[in-house]
This record gives C-alpha cells, sequence and structure tokens, in this order.
C-alpha cells in the first residue's frame, strides 16, 4: 500500500491540529470546570489575522515571513481568549452554566460580525511556496505542510509537559484542577491562573486555525471554520476525558486516524463522503459506553 | 492600627447558611493571641463552616476581624496572605502532586524553611518524590501541617488533625503542634477532650451554630464536658 | 473535590414520608434559587387570563387587515399579509421547540446540544416520505413521528450512559452525525446540501397553495398550543417534580428510592418528540428541506439562545423568547435588504447586516445582567407572591 504512510501521516497531521485545539480546552476545563465553546472563534480570529498579515506583509511568502504569521495568529487568539476571560468568565464566576452560555453567545456574535465584515466567501492566506509542495518519501509524496503540523503539534506538547511540570504556574494549574479552594486558601491568586489558561488556550488555537487553513484546507479562510473544527476537538476532549492533557493527545491521534483511515480507505464510494466523520463519532460512542470517563478522564 | 491587638480573632454574629441549613446562627469568638484555642462542639455545630468563614471560602454574614484586619468580603487568597496557615479537616493535599510539588505550592516567595519542617517530620524527606496519594493518611496530615510550617504564619486554623490517624501519628501531631504554639496563635478544632486539655489555653464550644461556653481550659469540668458534647474524656 | 464540610445537613426531611411530599419539597427548595424558578402557583390566574386573550388575538390574526407601518416583518405592511403570517408561523414552531427543549434543560436540568438532530429528523423523514416515496400526508407523519421516539429512545439510552458535560457533547456528536448522513445523500433521500423540496401532490388541499398561508399559520399556532399543553402537563404532574427532582441533585433523588434514569429518558424522549413533531409542521410550512436551516449546530445554539433568553425552567419563557428571537432575525435580515440599509455608514450597518452578531451580544448582555431571562425580568417587575 504505497500510499499508507502519506495517509498516516496526514492523520497524525490532522491530530496535532485537534490536539492544539484540545488541549486548551481540556486544561480550561480541567481547572475552571468551564467548557469553552469561544475556542472556535479564537481559532477563527487566529486564521483571520494570519491573513491580514500575510496579506499586508509580502515577506509572508517566505520562510521566515511565515513564523510570523503563525506568532501572530498565536499571539490575537491568545489577546482575544485572555479578553474573553476578563470580561466575560469572570463576572461570571461560580456560575459555570452561565459562563459556558456565554462562550456560546460569544461564538454567536463574533461569527456573525465575520460574516458581516468578510461576508461567507473565502480569503486566501499567502504563504510560503514550499508549504504547500510535497516532499518525497520512498515512492510516497507526503505534502510539507502535514510535517509543520506534525512537528507544530509535537513542539506544543513538549511544551506544555513541561510548563505544566516544571513552572509554579504549571503546578498551581495542576492543583488548581485537583481543588481550588485549597489553592486559594495557600494564599495563591486563582484568578491569575484562570486568564494564563485562556491565554494559552487562545494562542494554541489561534495557531491550530492557520494551521488548519494552510495545511487542510488550500490556505482558505473562512468565518465558519472554527465551528466545525470545534466540534471534533470536542469529542477528542471527551474521548480522552475531560481535564486530561495526555488523554487529549492520545484521542488527538485516534480521532485523526480513523477519520482520515475511514475516509479514504471506504469513503471514497459515492455517498459516504462523509463516513470518516461519522465514524469519529462513533468512536466517541463506544468509548463513553465503555469507559464514561472517556480514556484517561477524571472520575466525576 | 493604634498598637497591637490583643485578639488574633474576634468575630461577632457570625451567621452561615449551606444548602438552605443554617449551620452558623450568631457565633461570636474571640481568639487571643498566642497559643491554642480549642474550639470543641459535637459533629455537625458549626466548627469547620466556622473556620471556612474566618478564612472566606464559605459565605458568612456578620463581622469578622483577623490579625488586625476586617476581612469580611474579602478575596480568600487576600486574607490567607495576611499570615494564616490553614490545615484542613480532611488534609486536602494534592493527591496527583508529589510531596516537593505539595510544599513548593506552599512557599510564598521568602525563604522557605524546609529544613525545618523536615527535621519536624523526617518522613517527608524520604517521600519527597512520591505522589502525595499515595501516603498514608497519618503522611498526608504530616504533609498538610508540614506545608503551613514553610513560613512562619502568626495564625494556624487547624481542623481535627488528628482524626481517624493511627495512635503513633496522633502523638507525633499533638507533639508537632505543642512546639509549633509556642510560637504563634492556633485555632484549634477537635472532638478529642484528651488533645485539648494537653495542648489548649483556652476553649470555645460550639452548639448549635452559636457559642455556648468560653473560657481557660482549666475551667472546663467533666460535666461541663457531658453536658456540652455528650461524651465524657476522649473521643 | 473540595474540602468536606464536617457538619451534616439536618437529616430530618430525609425521612418524610410521602414520596409526593418530599419531591415537592426538593423541587419546591429551588424557587428563587439559581436563574430557573419554579412554575407559578399563586400568580396562575392572572397568567391564565393573559395567556387566553393572546391566544385568543393570535387566532384572529389571520382576519385582520390593519395597517401597520415599521415593525413588521414581511415585505407588506399588512397585519395579515402572507410575510407576515408566515413569519409568525416560523416564531410559533420554533416557540414549539423551544418549550419542550425548556422540558429537558430547564425543567431536568440536562444540558443537551443535539436536539436539533429531533427536529431535522422530523423535516426529513416527513419530507422523504412525501416527495421520494409519495404518501399520503397522515401515514406520513406518523412514519415520522416513530422514527423520531425510536432514535430518541435509543440514541437517548446512550446519551444518557454520560454524565453533565460528557452528555452534552454525546449529544452535539450524534446531532453532528446527523447533519453528515443529511449531506450524504444516502439513496437521494435528502438532496444532499442543496436539500429537498416537499412534494405538494398528496397534500390535503388547504395546506398547499395560496390559500394555504392561514391554514398553515393555524397549524403552526394549533402545535404551539400543543407542544405548550403536553409541557405544562408534564411538569406540573409527580413526573414533573421528579425532574425538578433530578435537576437538583439526582443523588438524593436515588435517596427518595427514584431511578433516575428512566425519568432522564422519559424527558429526553418528550423532548425530542416535540422537536420532530415541530419539524414536520416547519417542513409544511417552509417548503423545503435544507441541512443548513435544519440539521447544523447554527440551530442548537439558536435554540437554546430562544429558551435562555425567555428564561430557563418557566415555559412561557421558552415560547416568548423564541418569538422574539425568530421575529427580530426575520426583521433584521429585512431591513438588511431594504434599498437605504445599503446607505448607512459601515460601522453601523455591518453589525445589523448580521442578526447573529446582534442576537448575540443581546444573549451575552441578559446572561451577565439578567440571568433569568425575560421571564425573570417579568418577574422582578411584580412584587412576589409566593
Amino acid at each position: 500500500m504505497s500510499t499508507f504512510v502519506a495517509i498516516t501521516i496526514s492523520g497524525l497531521a490532522l491530530g496535532s491540529v485537534y490536539f492544539l485545539i484540545a488541549s486548551g480546552l481540556s486544561l480550561i476545563y480541567g481547572l475552571m470546570d468551564v467548557l469553552n465553546f469561544a475556542h472556535g472563534i479564537f481559532l477563527t480570529l487566529g486564521a483571520y489575522a494570519g491573513f491580514e498579515l500575510a496579506s499586508r506583509l509580502p515577506i509572508a511568502a517566505h520562510a521566515a515571513g511565515f513564523l510570523l504569521t503563525a506568532a501572530v495568529a498565536a499571539a490575537c487568539g491568545a489577546v482575544i481568549a485572555a479578553m474573553t476571560e476578563l470580561v466575560l468568565i469572570r463576572p461570571l464566576y461560580g456560575r459555570p452554566v452561565s459562563q459556558i452560555l456565554v462562550t456560546i453567545g460569544l461564538d454567536l456574535a463574533l461569527v456573525g460580525l465575520l460574516l458581516g465584515i468578510y461576508g461567507s466567501n473565502a480569503r486566501v492566506i499567502t504563504v510560503p511556496a514550499w508549504l504547500t509542495g510535497v516532499t518525497s518519501l520512498g515512492s510516497e509524496r507526503i505534502p510539507n505542510g502535514d510535517f509543520v503540523a506534525l512537528g507544530t503539534g509535537v513542539a506544543v506538547l513538549a511544551a506544555l509537559a513541561w510548563f505544566l511540570r516544571q513552572t509554579r504556574y504549571g503546578i498551581i494549574i495542576r492543583a488548581g484542577a485537583e481543588n481550588r479552594d485549597m489553592v486559594r486558601a495557600l494564599g495563591i491568586n486563582v484568578g491569575r491562573a484562570f486568564t494564563l489558561v485562556f491565554t494559552i488556550g487562545g494562542a494554541a488555537a489561534g495557531l491550530a486555525g492557520l494551521l488548519n487553513s494552510v495545511v487542510f484546507n488550500g490556505g482558505l479562510v473562512d468565518p465558519s471554520q472554527g465551528d466545525q473544527l470545534l466540534i471534533f476537538a470536542f469529542i477528542v476532549v471527551v474521548i480522552g476525558g475531560l481535564g486530561s492533557l495526555a488523554g487529549s493527545a492520545i484521542a488527538a491521534v485516534l480521532v485523526g486516524l480513523v477519520q482520515v483511515y475511514v475516509s479514504f480507505y471506504a469513503g471514497a464510494s459515492a455517498g459516504l463522503a462523509q463516513l470518516g466523520n461519522v465514524s469519529v463519532v462513533l468512536v466517541l460512542a463506544i468509548v463513553l459506553l465503555a469507559r464514561p470517563g472517556g480514556l484517561l478522564g477524571r472520575t466525576a | 492600627m493604634t498598637g497591637a491587638d490583643t485578639l488574633a480573632i474576634e468575630a461577632a454574629g457570625l451567621r452561615a447558611d449551606i444548602g438552605g441549613s443554617h449551620i452558623l446562627q450568631g457565633v461570636d469568638l474571640q481568639v487571643p493571641v498566642g497559643g491554642v484555642t480549642a474550639l470543641l462542639g459535637r459533629n455537625g455545630v458549626g466548627k469547620t463552616t466556622t473556620l471556612r468563614a474566618l478564612l472566606g471560602l464559605q459565605p458568612a454574614s456578620g463581622t469578622i476581624r483577623v490579625l488586625g484586619h476586617d476581612v469580611a468580603g474579602w478575596p480568600v487568597h487576600r486574607i490567607v496572605r495576611l499570615g494564616i496557615g490553614y490545615v484542613p479537616e480532611d488534609r486536602d493535599v494534592f493527591t496527583r502532586l508529589t510531596v516537593r510539588e505539595n510544599l513548593r505550592l506552599a512557599e510564598t516567595g521568602r525563604q522557605a524553611r524546609y529544613e525545618q519542617v523536615y527535621d519536624l517530620f523526617p518522613e517527608l524527606r524520604q517521600r519527597s518524590g512520591q505522589l502525595a496519594g499515595t501516603l498514608s493518611g497519618g503522611q498526608q496530615q504530616m504533609l498538610a501541617i508540614g506545608r503551613v510550617l514553610l513560613h512562619e504564619r502568626p495564625l494556624l486554623l487547624v481542623d481535627e488533625p488528628t482524626k481517624g490517624l493511627a495512635p503513633l501519628y496522633v502523638s507525633e501531631v499533638i507533639d508537632a503542634l505543642e512546639r509549633i504554639a509556642a510560637s504563634c496563635t492556633v485555632l484549634l478544632v477537635e472532638q478529642n477532650v484528651h488533645v485539648v486539655r494537653k495542648l489548649a489555653r483556652q476553649v470555645v464550644v460550639l452548639d448549635h451554630g452559636s457559642v455556648v461556653h468560653s473560657g481557660p481550659v482549666g475551667e472546663l469540668t467533666e460535666d461541663d464536658v457531658r453536658r456540652l458534647l455528650g461524651v465524657s474524656g476522649p473521643a | 473535590m473540595s474540602s468536606v464540610l464536617g457538619s451534616d445537613q439536618p437529616a430530618a426531611e430525609r425521612h418524610e414520608a410521602g414520596t409526593r411530599r418530599a419531591l415537592a419539597r426538593l423541587g419546591g427548595r429551588l424557587a428563587g434559587a439559581g436563574p430557573a424558578g419554579t412554575p407559578r402557583r399563586g400568580g396562575g390566574r392572572t397568567g391564565v387570563i393573559v395567556t387566553g386573550c393572546v391566544l385568543v388575538i393570535l387566532a384572529v390574526l389571520p382576519l385582520a387587515t390593519l395597517q401597520i407601518p415599521w415593525i413588521l416583518p414581511g415585505p407588506v405592511d399588512v397585519l395579515n399579509s402572507a410575510g407576515t403570517l408566515e413569519v409568525l408561523g416560523l416564531c410559533f414552531v420554533f416557540a414549539g421547540v423551544a418549550v419542550g427543549f425548556d422540558l429537558l434543560i430547564g425543567y431536568t436540568g440536562l444540558l443537551s446540544f443535539g436536539q436539533v438532530l429531533y427536529f431535522a429528523t422530523g423535516v426529513y423523514v416527513l419530507d422523504a416520505a412525501l416527495s421520494v416515496w409519495h404518501w399520503a400526508l397522515l401515514p406520513a407523519a406518523a412514519l415520522t413521528m416513530a422514527v423520531g421516539g425510536v432514535l430518541a429512545v435509543l440514541l437517548g439510552s446512550i446519551s444518557l450512559k454520560a454524565r453533565g458535560i460528557a452528555f452534552a457533547m454525546v449529544t452535539l456528536a450524534f446531532a453532528q452525525a446527523g447533519y453528515y448522513l443529511i449531506e450524504d445523500n444516502p439513496h437521494g433521500l435528502t438532496g444532499g446540501d442543496s436539500g429537498l423540496v416537499m412534494s405538494t401532490s398528496r397534500l390535503p388541499g388547504m395546506l398547499v397553495g395560496v390559500a394555504s398561508t392561514r391554514s398553515l399559520y393555524w397549524l403552526t399556532l394549533a402545535f404551539l398550543v400543543a407542544a405548550y399543553g403536553i409541557t405544562w402537563l408534564v411538569t406540573e404532574s409527580v413526573t414533573g417534580q421528579v425532574f425538578l427532582a433530578i435537576r437538583e441533585s439526582e443523588r438524593r433523588t436515588e435517596v427518595l428510592g427514584l431511578r433516575p434514569f428512566p425519568f432522564k429518558l422519559a424527558s429526553f424522549a418528550i423532548s425530542s418528540l416535540i422537536a420532530t413533531a415541530g419539524g414536520m409542521v416547519y417542513l409544511l410550512l417552509v417548503g423545503t428541506a435544507a441541512p443548513e436551516a435544519v440539521a447544523s449546530t447554527t440551530v442548537t445554539v439558536s435554540i437554546l439562545v430562544m429558551v435562555v433568553l425567555g428564561g430557563l425552567g418557566t415555559r412561557w419563557g421558552a415560547v416568548v423568547g423564541a418569538i422574539v428571537y425568530v421575529y427580530l432575525q426575520q426583521y433584521l435580515l429585512k431591513i438588511a435588504a431594504e434599498p437605504s440599509f445599503s446607505a448607512l455608514p459601515a460601522p453601523v450597518r455591518v453589525p445589523l447586516s448580521q442578526p447573529d452578531f446582534l442576537l448575540g451580544a443581546i444573549f451575552i448582555a441578559f446572561i451577565l445582567f439578567a440571568p433569568g431571562g425575560i421571564a425573570g425580568l417579568a418577574r422582578k417587575r411584580r412584587p412576589a407572591k409566593t
């Protein structure tokens, strides 16, 4: 099967994008009990920020320029996320359902705004030429974008793991996910940790949005892409277990691979184009029936 | 403020509701500076709720002065930063963090007294890389106490530290508390009257959400104990 | 998760004899607690009179040729114009679906993101039956309700294995799977992306053609009344008290000797069946089925916003919220299409051209400042009668 390796790498790359989104969702939920539906808009805004920058700076067509585009996408996601936490989430402390609902409202409003500004026609992000090219690996041709996505996912995973293990705020976040009140009772202002996880999640989401557009969408960015991705990210988070970063990583790989394999090997026939997507839902149902807390989820 | 307060804690008219039940119904509490003040009472009278209300962990109405400040309505971490160490009833160590990480969380930036804590509780030094969730009850209690000792704190709130511990650990904990109380104020919630007689200077008894007795420990008779607590001798 | 209190709740009430009293106490404790209250009891008389008047007005509306400038949502400024009646019909359909949804999320406390699946089932199964197999209306409708019911019980049972947030995510995932299946157009049954136009060949005459506007309007109103009536009956019964108890605390419901699962499933099924019926009425009203309008998460979000805007757990709040939402949305679309609209400066024009932006902003404002929704605001207006 000469395309197996290419398909697998593609699945892993897709999983990487899912992980970028799911990691933020998982951290936020673990620490704050908030299911952040606005994550989709962090994604989309990151992609649009990348688009705006790339369309203005000629440097975007070079490798260094792409790094800048990516940095801007992440920064945009981070800033919007931080503002969301400070302005909308914090005043609703103690009302978790309201917090979830307000993120839904924000997503609704901002997608509408983007539709108003950009229209529903997709824009194209300018990227370096090599990004859209392929590399030959033996007899297989693998898109370079896949490597970039995969590399980013692994890098972010490593960075997050280091952060959670070695830094003071990382320890605060892990402790807070277990028992917020006790963290406060140690004299620590948990609110700063809340803003921090939102910011981290937003940065990762912004990056994911850009990568998704560039690697999997032919460089196209449109207002509704965030919501589509978000649903898969939620599925990943639930399969992996809410609040577990490692679970999200494993589940992201699983979902990415399943989606790609099923799409390729079974979905080629007419009328089954969406089978890959449907099978992901099936995986979710199976995992939940066997382990209601997800693969690595905390119990209750 | 105008000269040192002689009261570490002064609370008046504390009321707190939990899930519709009136747990605290007007608690008036004075805790003098220095030594151990014990908060006694049967199960369910509101001892733990009182501690939590003082820390801001439990919404409550009434006036609360802690270490010279009016703290009603303050966020928890701000109250704690006045110099309070809290040892909760269930220890509440972070089970997925190591012993070392648990202690590190309790650091407040100044020089942390790890050596002193490890000297007091050598087992913690041995197990510093171990996950706190795998410690025994007694070891977790030592961790819970150890972390509030990393820095000198003028006030400690300690909730039933000997509950459920093997006798060997009970005496270790009592010894540790005795040494600690020599240099700070401790508000100790306990049901074990024997421990209270050994450690405490003052005794406050709660019943049905309010204070029914308050005074030096020497004045607490066996009759008082039987009447107020419904038991005689150690729990 | 956080430290245990050490004090026990007064245990007396747990041992109260009589399930109904204990349940009522458990459910009744919700009065005034949190964003949703309990069904009004004292204010009932006024409520009934007001509701009755409103219903009468709505019923005779199609006969009123009043000319009202500005506020009507249709292209013609006459009260009983086709445009107005269609928009109102749409309002009523969603109001009925919203009330059913309130039963699930407001009363039973089950946050489901997947009710749109059953709405879509109502639309698409009826459409397929009428347009692809050319059945008559009644058998087609019966089939649709049956499919909706079976699906609800089946998927509900699976979904309810998960608790809380995970449950919400599973329902979302199932709804999304439904969306994908519809897009795939299996066996040509759904028309895929471009939708499936309803064939009117076997519909009764009064539902077809120019004269149908009034009949359809009355049909949607009847649906709303039925949906509201069913919800009202369920919530006022003992079962409804159990729903409220489950919402407050499943554990304590079990202590009272009840298994929560059959009740949760019942709530889920009733809510889903109402949504299915709503889908059928929607199809008859609108005449086509399109996945984006009928099966996407956008619809889920809309219904959620409607219910919360109106006030969770108040029934009539969901109705009001839905009517306000749909009406506003259609009205804004109408404004945006007017020629004078494009003359507005961009900072005003762009946000106004997107109903979602305004509705989302209003939604956020309500959550921050009026979490009880419209019903909550109305309640604050009157002095509290217990």
